[in-house]
């Protein structure tokens, strides 16, 4: 009789009978399927430390062992080419930044596209050399892929899976759990721009603005602060859908830390300030593409910011906030003007406010 | 960034918090209307930095949590329909109807969508001739003028298939109910800076002489925010009533006058429910007999769908100020963002929602 238990679905139907936009949003609902459905069904150790990637240790044949990290994720823009990137650039970057996040050089790519009849040869030929040029700036082989074809009307163009294996550089242990009291947060640029960028051409919401997407890979810009600082790297994270609110509220739970930043410390382009007011979004719950958060020991955070802003992708790069041990699982935000607020994992999409 | 940093700069606010501590001798409570100024409160913490003695209750200025739950309903059975693209503000889409929201209906295969202006519905029903485009048009006067404009506008384009669900609602008509009301313990006003821009403030005028009540016309920004409630408290203590404008970059007392003409030109104002508080005199906004044929209620046949509150949602209560978000004994529990109960935990202007998503427990 038990294991007639074990087969119904652990998320209520009466709460959700159908999947929502926001089950993909990488806020409170993506992460109800993680904990209640994924994470279940699929046990592991591999899986639990729910990192950017998995991190598998082989014996090597020289010295002792090696560590692999593996990822995978899936891209569905739309539109499909934007300020400053498009799908297939971003798939290289968005899993090369997964591998770098878990301090790994990436060794090797696979690219999966699930094409919607009617196509045109010519836009996917575009998005298979835009893919190839990402894949050569960052110098990572696509090793293996695959191709499938759904009806029309069955897909939105083209979606893209990429996965990837890289090679953790020895001696490195970062993972979300090692985040501790004393620590300090850094960000290697100003934040928002990829989310408002893709807003900005969405149909139906066009709004003018020189913004681009930050979409970039970030293996170099972690290297250089790994060759800075080395183990003082506790924690490295891409703040992707959700933004940092949901990233750092991820960081806070796993290692059951209290976090504390501080509004005006954090890099915001005017550009996408100036839209965020307008359209009434909150910049900390907007996606990034090339930011990254990096959390090390107090005595190195000015030679990881240093070795950041010496970087291409760092040069604005800032310190946001610290590891707290009071309020644990809880983000503080000390706002511009002094007050304090608590800032929550996002909630569902965020949605512009009426006017 | 010019006309944000100068009303944000942390000294400021640390003044204009001094002279307010140096003026009040007694406890105040005052309501700021507006959603927006809701939200500005809670996410910069003001409230918070207070003195003490003065609550803020938060009023019913936020144009999702009013609209009524038959409207929502309405609007689901219209964007249900085949064929119907369904246009609305974004923070309407989540509202919960009796039985389902229109992100839900996206969901299961209908055509919802996001616009950022009643003149991109009127965009799309230009683009798609053979589909009827529907705008949801909700708001307090600040969005009546462009909503007017897109009705306006499709009567001078001909156009056949474009119409508004319609759920406008006005400002002085709730705060004189909120005033009148038995239970009232408002003793001050911020009046919403945006609505006064478009209507200006004379209507506030014979409101605050016949309640003898503080009322200032307050801005969206922490120092704004900071220099109303200052206003109001020096009135109060000074025993003084009447209006005054504290917005005055953007508010004038006869406010924008061809805004009105518009506004009138295709509204008439009507009796209108509102979502928690029940059905105010004189309170809103319907289209014109010269424009029903852009009315979706009529055009649809929705107008007999009726629906009911959940009995555990008290947002009546909180929308007249009487009860705090977390005083409410499912906030938090059985009604969060993810299941709201009630209209006020949705929107990034409820104040339930601004309760819940600053952390806020106390006070």
């Amino acid at each position: 009789m038990d294991t007639t238990f074990a087969l119904q679905c652990p998320i209520p139907i009466q709460d959700y009978p159908t999947i929502t936009l926001a089950h993909g949003g990488g806020g409170k609902l993506t992460q109800m399927l993680i904990e209640r459905m994924y994470l279940p069904a699929f046990r592991n150790p591999l899986l639990e430390s729910l990192h950017d990637g998995a991190i598998l240790s082989l014996a090597a044949p020289t010295n002792g062992l090696a560590r692999l990290a593996f990822t995978t994720d899936s891209f569905v823009v739309s539109p499909r080419v934007f300020p400053g990137g498009d799908i297939a650039s971003l798939a290289v970057f968005g899993t090369v930044n997964d591998l770098a996040m878990c301090a790994a050089q990436p060794l090797a790519l696979s690219a999966a596209f699930i094409i919607e009849e009617g196509l045109p040869m010519e836009e996917l030929w575009q998005m298979v050399r835009s893919l190839a040029r990402a894949a050569e700036e960052v110098g990572v082989p696509i090793a293996t892929g695959d191709t499938k074809v759904v009806d029309r009307g069955k897909g939105d163009g083209l979606f893209i899976n990429t996965s990837g294996i890289g090679l953790i550089r020895p001696g490195i242990h970062v993972a979300p759990t090692r985040a501790q009291p004393g620590d300090v947060i850094l960000v290697n640029g100003p934040i928002a721009e990829h989310g408002i960028a893709i807003m900005s051409v969405r149909e139906g919401l066009e709004f003018e603005t020189a913004l681009t997407s930050d979409s970039a890979p970030l293996h170099g810009l972690v290297a250089a602060v790994l060759d800075a600082v080395g183990e003082a790297v506790h924690v490295l994270r891409d703040p992707t859908r959700g933004g940092i609110s949901s990233a750092l509220n991820e960081i806070a739970r796993a290692a059951n830390v209290g976090i504390r930043i501080y509004e005006a410390q954090i890099p915001v382009g005017d550009a996408v300030r100036g839209a965020c007011e307008i359209l009434g979004l909150d910049p900390l719950y907007v996606a990034n593409e090339g930011k990254c958060l990096v959390i090390v020991a107090p005595e190195a955070a000015e030679a990881a910011l240093a070795a950041m802003r010496s970087h291409p992708q760092g040069r604005e790069a800032a310190i946001i906030g610290e590891v707290v041990a009071e309020h644990p699982r809880r983000v503080i935000l000390r706002s511009r003007i002094g007050g304090q607020r608590i800032v929550e994992m996002l909630s569902g999409e965020q949605l512009p406010r009426i006017g | 960034m010019r006309f944000l940093d100068e009303y944000r700069r942390e000294e400021d606010v640390r003044a204009f918090l001094r002279a307010i501590e140096r003026t009040v001798t007694q406890p105040w409570t005052i309501m700021e209307v507006c959603g927006g100024q809701t939200h500005t409160l809670i996410m910069a913490g003001i409230d918070e930095m207070l003195p003490e003695t003065i609550t803020m209750v938060h009023g019913p200025g936020c144009p999702v949590c009013v609209t009524p739950l038959e409207l929502i309903d309405r609007a689901i059975a219209i964007a249900q329909q085949p064929g119907v693209i369904f246009t609305s503000f974004g923070d309407m889409l989540r509202v919960p109807g009796s039985q389902t929201d229109l992100l839900s209906v996206k969901a299961r295969g209908g055509d919802v969508r996001m616009v950022y202006s009643p003149l991109d519905a009127l965009k799309l029903a230009q683009k798609y001739p053979d589909r009827e485009v529907v705008f949801f048009a909700v708001g307090f006067e600040t969005t009546a003028p462009g909503n007017a404009m897109a009705v306006w506008q499709a009567k001078q384009l001909g156009l056949r298939n474009f119409s508004i669900l319609c759920s406008h609602v006005m400002v002085p008509p709730a705060m004189e109910a909120i005033l009148s009301s038995p239970d009232n313990h408002v003793q001050g006003f911020l009046a919403a800076g945006h609505v006064c821009t478009v209507m200006g403030y004379w209507e506030y005028e014979p409101i605050a002489e016949r309640y003898r009540i503080p009322i200032v016309v307050t801005g969206f920004e922490p120092l704004d925010l900071l220099q109303g409630i200052y206003m109001t408290v020096r009135a109060l203590e000074e025993g003084r009533w009447g209006v005054e404008n504290q917005y005055t970059r953007a508010v004038t007392r006869e406010g924008n006058r061809a805004a009105q003409e518009l506004t009138f030109c295709v509204f008439e104002v009507c009796d209108r429910a509102w979502r928690g508080i029940g059905v105010i005199p004189a309170s809103g906004y319907r289209l014109r007999s010269e424009f029903a044929d852009f009315d979706a209620e009529r055009r649809f046949g929705v107008d007999r769908v009726v629906a009911t509150e959940s009995p555990l949602c008290i947002a009546g209560q909180i929308l007249r100020g009487l009860v705090k978000p977390h005083e409410c004994q499912a906030f938090g529990t059985l009604c969060t963002p993810e299941h709201p109960l009630g209209a006020p935990m949705v929107s990034s202007e409820g104040a339930c929602a601004a309760y819940f998503n600053s952390g806020r427990v106390s006070r």
